[in-house]
């Protein structure tokens, strides 16, 4: 068994525990190593660009603002956690089964190859493609993160205000 | 590779149909995403455009982290108006 099976048996297993798991808590951690795996993966793809972000901003911030937000709340009782682990087994048995079928119906599955690589595209590095060929994904980008700051600013303030 | 991605899809999309809870529909979100942002990387490899592949990962992350960071907040506002993270408390909304 090489590396990247080892690797994508361990997306699988993370991400299927992120779902499963009882805790929020835990799903939170489930996600953060989904993101840290994928992160090494995407190293292994030859892109360590977006790995270095996957794993910075997705395994680190991400998980940090779920963290912050479910320490926020308040914590279920043995009652209720009781009951609803019972409902939760119930609703997720069919979550391994499905993945197992889709799983071994796409590993069977002929996927196409021989894609033909653009000239232009094929040589340029992700700094080019970044500032030069994509310039407006940049300022979309700018103006994405100044939407969500001003949102959750606004939010906050009427939280506030309404206290 | 493929089969990974469709199971990761798989993951987020039973996570979201299935739970009511608000927070899980958004780890269910962020898992759907991670799938693209893994289908994006296998397509850039296997079409040898590795620059372009990542350039726009790096951009879907950006926005997923400031979608998450929204409709956390949104869920905080909720969950202080409700007492609950039920979606189905919220359906009483006006609007």
């Amino acid at each position: 068994m090489t590396i990247d099976s080892i690797l994508l048996i361990a997306v699988v297993l993370a991400s299927l525990w992120t779902v499963m798991t009882r805790s929020l808590l835990k799903a939170a951690l489930g996600l953060a190593v989904t993101s840290a795996v994928i992160a090494v993966i995407l190293f292994r793809l030859d892109s360590p660009l977006a790995g270095v972000f996957e794993l910075s901003v997705c395994a680190g911030l991400i998980t940090a603002v779920f963290i912050s937000a479910i320490s926020l709340m308040k914590p279920l009782t043995h009652k209720e956690t009781l009951e609803l682990s019972k409902k939760r087994i119930k609703r997720y048995w069919y979550l391994p089964v499905l993945m197992l079928i889709a799983g071994f119906v796409f590993l069977r599955a002929a996927i196409p190859t021989g894609f033909k690589m653009l000239p232009e595209a094929a040589g340029m590095d992700v700094r080019n493609i970044l500032w030069e060929a994509r310039p407006l994904d940049l300022f979309g980008q700018i103006v994405i993160v100044l939407a969500g700051v001003f949102g959750i600013v606004i939010l906050f303030r009427e939280a506030g205000k309404k206290k | 590779m493929i089969a990974v991605i469709i199971m990761l899809f798989i993951a987020g999309l039973y996570c979201i149909l299935v739970t009511r809870n608000l927070m899980r529909v958004v780890i269910g979100l962020e898992l759907l995403t991670k799938a693209v942002t893994l289908l994006l990387i296998a397509a850039g490899y296997a079409t040898g455009r590795m620059a372009l592949a990542q350039a726009l990962v790096i951009t879907l992350i950006v926005i997923e982290v400031v979608v998450i960071a929204v409709m956390v907040g949104v869920i905080l506002s909720i969950y202080r108006y409700t007492g609950s993270l039920d979606a189905s408390n919220i359906k009483s909304l006006k609007g």
